[in-house]
């Protein structure tokens, strides 16, 4: 049954549920292709994040002497960069998803969540290479995480679906609104420096702190480094405002997608 | 049993800015920068646009098709025929109206738009396959298949950026055509590789329909159309001009489109708003292919307006797109005022086309004010009388008529040269 898209449209999960094959297909093609066309292929997963950690250590643990909560800086950094980076090229993948395949769009139907979907899935091979490569710097510093350590996956979904609800905004923006690429660079450096990367967040007054929560990358970064590197108590109020934020986004997120997606091909 | 298409009034209504208008013409990074004016300005403006603000690509098309019909959709270029497929395929939604669609509808809208240069030929139909929603077990079944359907062996793991454009379409279709929806709408997909190829690809179509699927077929091939549908449905502006055999309609179609066109402009055609149309043409009319000629054309409004595009569209009498005498500046833009009409002439030292007819439509913008007329009028191109041999049919000979001289490059200074 074809008709006019009415004004709120439902997610129809079934539906994408029976194309997960062409998610996987979608993700395969992505990281096949990444790795092509790229001289040092995987080494980009490490040299990124390696390298942005060591200009912070430089600039922000010696130079500006940031506080680190008593931990190595590199070690405090790199905690925080590893989602962040993830959370980053997810979302700007994400948000030009869409068109960049706008050839496909136009042409072959499927459930358009996909794109955004398999965009922020891709981000997740890079991430694990470089978790492997802090868990290395962990023992190096001889920081012997806990068992906490295991709710590792919970924080990288937390991360993924973060990029996802914002992804979902921004790629149905930008299939109207190419200016959202141009602002997606700039976007994403305002937040990191909104996010607690280079900084603790204890330098923020106790009062703001659940106001600064609702950046949902500030709870995913509390949690990271107390999963990581453990720290004192676990960040519950600032983990869970942040999750409340992820909730809101995504929900948004969605259905704005979904409303806007009937009109993608004629527009894009 | 019931219909497998059942389309009841399916409408399908474009907004200005809502497409991508004349995408050939229009500078795309352009239209991204102005996109947050252009939204200011649809606010500003509300509703009160002007009736070139909407077209309807589609009005009230109703029909239905029965299981294992190949149906043919014939019609000139913007009469609707790949807006229906697309909406049947769920690519865009109809404004009014709906469809019962019964089955698993697969679509061949240009295939291999999912090839990606870097995979290799194996790599790329896995993914192609995914996309046009066949599953992975299933690909892999038909992997052999496909490949020897495309006479792509010994490339397959190759990357598809160095196979020929030719070998790349072959490729694509091989792997559409072992689709299995039991419905599978195609649009011009012939157009594709050479005509043993072609032979091939009709040959597979045949075969789908035998099988008891249903095909809906879009092509400007009206002899593929005739050869393969029983069945065409016949759109002109968006709307069902006719419907049954399809030998009937072919006829029809043909008949129409001899009978569309004046060869001059008769009386002012109205573009959009206060916009006329007063000349447009070419002189002499008929021409003889490979002679001089003119082209004119004159616009009048009562207020000024400046056109950033004035774009007459020379088209053959199947629709297809033949040339396009764009009259943009490099800079500036042309004008027209209260009291100077806009005049522009185009002179053509030789007409490179072959005999027949030709219909001259115009595309006009100023901003976001534009207007797109079809058939406006006829250019009637005669042979040349001077030929020394007798030229191929028109109908294997293309469109373009390149004047050439012949020589035998003497054979002996090559030799002596290499020596």
């Amino acid at each position: 049954m074809i008709e006019p898209a009415r004004r709120w449209v439902p997610i129809r999960f079934g539906e994408l549920w029976e194309y997960r094959e062409l998610l996987y297909f979608f993700v395969w093609r992505e990281l096949k292709i990444r790795y092509k066309q790229t001289a040092l292929g995987v080494a980009w997963a490490i040299i990124q994040p390696l390298f942005t950690m060591l200009i912070f250590s430089v600039i922000f643990g010696r130079l500006a002497k940031l506080p680190s909560d008593g931990l190595p800086y590199p070690v405090f950094a790199y905690c925080a960069l590893l989602p962040w980076q993830l959370f980053a090229f997810a979302l700007t993948e994400a948000s030009n998803s869409l068109v960049a395949n706008r050839s496909l769009l136009t042409k072959v139907y499927f459930p358009r969540l996909l794109m955004p979907l398999a965009a922020v899935s891709v981000g997740l091979a890079d991430f694990a290479v470089s978790l492997v490569i802090l868990l290395a710097m962990i023992a190096y510093y001889g920081i012997t995480p806990g068992l906490v350590i295991l709710t590792i996956p919970l924080w990288t979904l937390l991360t993924v679906v973060t990029a996802l609800g914002v992804g979902l905004w921004l790629s149905a923006l930008n299939v109207r609104y190419r200016d959202i690429r141009y602002t997606l660079p700039f976007l994403t450096q305002v937040w990191m420096f909104a996010t607690p990367i280079a900084y603790a967040s204890s330098i923020i007054p106790p009062a703001w702190r659940p106001y600064y929560a609702l950046n949902p990358m500030v709870g995913v970064v509390e949690a990271f480094r107390w999963a990581l590197v453990g720290g004192a108590a676990a960040p519950g109020v600032t983990v869970a405002v942040s999750v409340g934020a992820v909730v809101v986004l995504l929900v948004t997120g969605l259905f704005y997608f979904r409303r806007t997606e009937s009109t993608f091909a004629d527009v894009i | 049993m019931a219909p497998v298409i059942q389309a009841r009034g399916l409408s399908k209504c474009y907004r200005l800015g809502e497409r991508e208008r004349y995408g050939a013409l229009r500078d795309s990074i352009v239209a991204a920068v102005t996109a947050p004016v252009r939204w200011l300005n649809s606010k500003s403006n509300g509703e009160s646009g002007t009736g070139d603000r909407t077209i309807w690509a589609l009005r009230d098309v109703s029909f239905e098709i029965e299981q294992g019909e190949i149906v043919g959709i014939i019609g000139r270029n913007g009469s609707g025929k790949s807006t229906l497929l697309k909406i049947l395929s769920r690519i865009t939604e109809p404004t009014i109206g709906s469809a019962i669609v019964r089955g698993q509808v697969g679509s061949l809208l240009e295939v291999g738009s999912g090839f990606h240069p870097e995979l290799t030929g194996r790599e790329n139909v896995y993914v192609n396959g995914a996309i046009l929603g066949m599953k992975r077990r299933e690909i892999a079944r038909k992997f052999d298949e496909i490949v020897a359907f495309a006479e792509v062996e010994p490339f397959i793991d190759t990357p598809v950026k160095h196979y020929s454009s030719g070998m790349q379409m072959r490729l694509a279709f091989a792997v559409a055509a072992h689709l299995e929806p039991t419905i599978l709408l195609v649009d011009e997909v012939l157009a594709v590789g050479d005509v043993a190829f072609q032979k091939k690809c009709l040959g597979k179509m045949g075969d789908v329909a035998r099988e008891g699927r249903t095909v809906l077929f879009v092509s400007h091939d009206l002899t593929a159309v005739q050869v393969l549908c029983q069945r065409a449905i016949r759109l002109g502006h968006g709307q069902i001009q006719g419907m049954g055999p399809v030998a009937e309609q072919i006829g029809q179609y043909l008949t129409d489109t001899r009978a569309a066109a004046p060869g001059e402009l008769d009386r002012p055609v109205q573009l959009f708003d206060d916009l006329e149309l007063l000349k447009f043409g070419f002189s002499p009319n008929p021409v003889q292919s490979g002679h001089p000629a003119t082209f004119d054309i004159e616009l009048r409004a009562p207020r000024t307006l400046r056109f950033d595009e004035v774009a007459p569209l020379i088209e053959d009498t199947l629709g297809r797109r033949v040339a396009v005498i764009d009259f943009r500046l490099p800079s500036g833009l042309h004008e027209v005022r209260p009291d100077k009409t806009l005049r522009l002439r185009a002179t053509f030292p030789s007409i490179p086309l072959i005999e027949g007819e030709y219909r001259i439509g115009l595309f006009v913008r100023s901003g976001d004010l534009y207007s797109l007329k079809w058939d406006i009028i006829t250019l009637d191109v005669s042979p040349k009388p001077d030929v020394e041999i007798v030229p191929y049919r028109t109908d294997i000979r293309g469109l373009v008529a390149l004047e050439f001289s012949v020589t035998s490059p003497a054979a002996d200074t090559v030799h002596s040269s290499r020596v």
